[in-house]
């Protein structure tokens, strides 16, 4: 998936969520029947990217909150067989859930089929296998989540009103190309005062990204602002933008990460933007991981489950829980957050 | 007068003065806004840099592929000497950059010089192997514009007198290195190389020391690159600069520095450098579609090195006229002393 490899481009640094701390004040005790001695294996694409060491802050919190134990191994590079032998393992030790961000769709698919006749609860997050080898996927967002999230950022930013332009990643990249054709949808349909002006391809390189938004201003003195929904593209046009005269006048948002984006948010340039919590990701990944291994649910359409502070979710086509609409960052947040 | 006219660099800024005349034209704003006018200046300056640094080594008929490479590499260890000590004055930083870049240059200089296999084999592969080395640095790592000090970030942007400071650097590098390549042995001794090795191995010109010293140059001009595009762009992934190789020789080549070595001016590779540059940010002014300008710049590229070939061969068939009209005094083949003599002209031929 892209977009995710975008991510885990994150900075390092390792997560320190005031969330974390919140959470394990009323573990304990609700932990709720049959969990208490459920052990969770969690397996990240890779170990030491701070976009999964947030995810795995998140299912600690979980686990503390059901009295659960996880523990997360992985491999050094995200290559897509690499984590076979982590799931072998598990599977040996008879855990009783594994949560894996899958390297590969089909790759690792053997491994868990062989994990699961053992016994083993298996749930992907942020990226998954092919629907046969698991019971669930917690998925981070619907496509029609981030388009309409980024819609509303941007017309609440400039007003409800006016042009504004997209700078995507690659004129190939098929999630930007879906959430582009979502939004052009959605503003035809809702925002009428919205127009979009011009989509330009930043190529998710800095460089290109950068001159690509120079040339929009350029191009669009009436510009009023600017959405990118990938990481690169957001932080390029906010370095440019905050540097300009066009600063406080367009307005720029889209899908960033908090270190890429902080400078910017800090100094003004940028308002809000968007993206999913990873925290909340490998949280409701391990409460899902936990019911399914307790039996307190199957996996089928339809079941519903508690997940802690986040509420009920309830399981989806296809074994899929969805996390909810993106997380939005701004002045107040971005502090809360290290990826 | 009409010797100024009739040289390239002028074609060159003619047709930088139309395109940056028929845009503005079309949107007042690309030249008369405040925005406009310091983009129109910035946006080339690192390009600038590379170009001055690539006609140096494109003089001597070879080619550095690895800039974009050594300019990635550079500009990473630029953000992270900044994490790991962020007192540390910015002239210090551009230093060791610049140093690095030199020593990355030097290391290509020794294996051309020594080796004597192809500068474009070599630097064809220390582009991979430069820009490995910053994959297995960086990782999925990334400098954030927050991991720099602000008044670094501010040179990328800030202005004296109207012109942008990355501006002026890049000014005073072409300034510098014109000069030395015009009037210093070192430098004349560049286009001998270039333009016949064996003829400068024959007269006892130090091939292999103006080589080395060539591709020092380039490499420590891409490294001061890097340490510009930190400062511009706030955000150095292990990507930076990639691809940036074809734009240079694109624009040494526009700018009618010979890719057979031996002829062209740093001031053309640097004005060649704008225009591209310039022109990738007219079109989209202009209203040419995102996926034609791409096109548009190969074009350019491909007429460029048309022109070059007619003006080569009817400089020749002159050249030719004049000698057969007017037969020179021949020389004794050099005065190189008898000990290196074949040693260079062996190399030279690489």
């Amino acid at each position: 998936m892209r977009f995710t490899s975008v991510l885990a481009a994150g900075t390092a640094a390792v997560l320190a969520l005031g969330l974390t701390a919140c959470g394990s004040g009323d573990g304990g005790g609700d932990g709720g029947g049959g969990t208490d001695d459920v052990t969770i294996t969690m397996l990240p694409k890779n170990l030491g990217n701070p976009y999964f060491e947030a995810s795995t802050a998140g299912a600690q919190e979980a686990a503390d909150e059901l009295g659960a134990t996880v523990e997360e191994v992985g491999p050094d590079a995200a290559s897509p067989d690499a984590q076979v032998p982590f799931i072998n393992t598990a599977a040996q030790q008879g855990v009783g859930a594994l949560v894996v961000s899958a390297n590969d769709p089909t790759a690792i698919g053997d491994a868990l089929e062989e994990a699961r006749s053992a016994g083993t609860k298996v749930v992907t997050f942020d990226s998954d296998t092919e629907p046969q080898f698991r019971d669930l996927f917690v998925n981070q967002a619907s496509p029609e989540g981030i388009a309409d999230k980024q819609l509303e950022l941007v017309a609440d930013q400039i007003g409800g009103e006016g042009e504004i332009a997209i700078l995507s990643a690659s004129a190939n990249a098929t999630n930007q190309n879906a959430w582009i054709a979502l939004m052009e949808e959605k503003l035809a349909s809702d925002y009428p005062d919205i127009e979009l002006v011009e989509i330009v391809y930043g190529d998710d390189d800095d460089q290109t990204s950068f001159d690509k938004t120079a040339a929009l201003l350029q191009s669009h003195p009436d510009l009023k602002g600017i959405v990118s929904p990938t990481t690169v593209g957001i932080a390029a046009a906010a370095r440019y933008v905050s540097t300009s005269d066009a600063k406080g006048r367009v307005a720029v948002t889209g899908l960033g990460t908090p270190n890429q984006m902080r400078e910017y948010v800090e100094d003004g340039t940028v308002e809000a933007f968007a993206l999913w919590n990873p925290t909340d990701l490998g949280y409701l990944a391990t409460q899902a991981a936990a019911a399914l291994a307790s039996g307190d649910i199957a996996g089928e359409e339809g079941d519903t489950f508690d997940a802690g502070r986040l509420g009920e979710f309830t399981v989806g086509a296809d074994g899929e829980v969805l996390l909810g609409d993106p997380y939005v960052y701004d002045e107040t947040n971005i502090g809360d957050f290290d990826f | 007068m009409r010797n100024v006219l009739r040289r390239r660099e002028a074609g060159i800024a003619l047709a930088l003065l139309v395109v940056i005349g028929v845009t503005t034209a079309v949107q007042p704003g690309f030249l008369l806004s405040a925005g406009g006018w310091r983009d129109l200046l910035l946006t080339p300056a690192i390009l600038v840099v590379l170009a001055v640094g690539q006609a140096v080594v494109v003089i001597t008929r070879n080619v550095d592929l690895s800039v974009g490479s050594v300019l990635g590499l550079t500009a990473y260890l630029t953000g992270r000497l900044f994490l790991a000590a962020p007192d540390l004055p910015i002239l210090v930083v551009a230093l060791v950059a610049v140093a690095a870049g030199a020593l990355l240059g030097l290391i290509n200089g020794a294996i051309v010089a020594f080796a004597r296999v192809p500068a474009l084999v070599i630097t064809l592969g220390t582009l991979y192997v430069y820009r490995g080395v910053t994959l297995t640095w960086a990782g999925s790592d990334r400098i954030d514009a927050g991991d720099m000090p602000r008044t670094f970030l501010g040179l990328g942007t800030r202005q004296v007198l109207g012109v942008p400071v990355l501006t002026i650097v890049g000014a005073v590098v072409l300034l510098a290195v014109a000069y030395y390549l015009h009037t210093s042995r070192g430098g004349r001794q560049l286009y001998a190389t270039g333009s016949d090795p064996d003829a400068a191995a024959l007269q006892g010109l130090p091939v292999r020391r103006r080589l080395l010293g060539a591709f020092a140059l380039g490499g420590a001009l891409a490294g001061l690159a890097g340490v510009m595009f930190a400062a511009r762009y706030g955000t150095v992934s292990s990507g930076a600069g990639l691809g940036m190789e074809l734009q240079v020789v694109g624009a040494v080549v526009v700018g009618g520095v010979a890719i057979f070595g031996g002829s062209g001016t740093v001031a053309g590779a640097a004005l060649g450098a704008m225009l591209l540059l310039t022109i990738n940010r007219a079109l989209p002014v202009v209203g040419i579609p995102d996926f034609w300008q791409r096109a548009v710049v190969g074009v350019l590229i491909i007429g460029a090195i048309a022109l070059d070939r007619v003006l080569a061969n009817r400089r020749s068939r002159r050249l030719a006229a004049a000698r057969d009209t007017d037969p020179p005094a021949t020389t004794p083949p050099g005065d190189a002393p008898p000990g290196t003599g074949p040693d260079d002209r062996e190399e030279a031929t690489a």
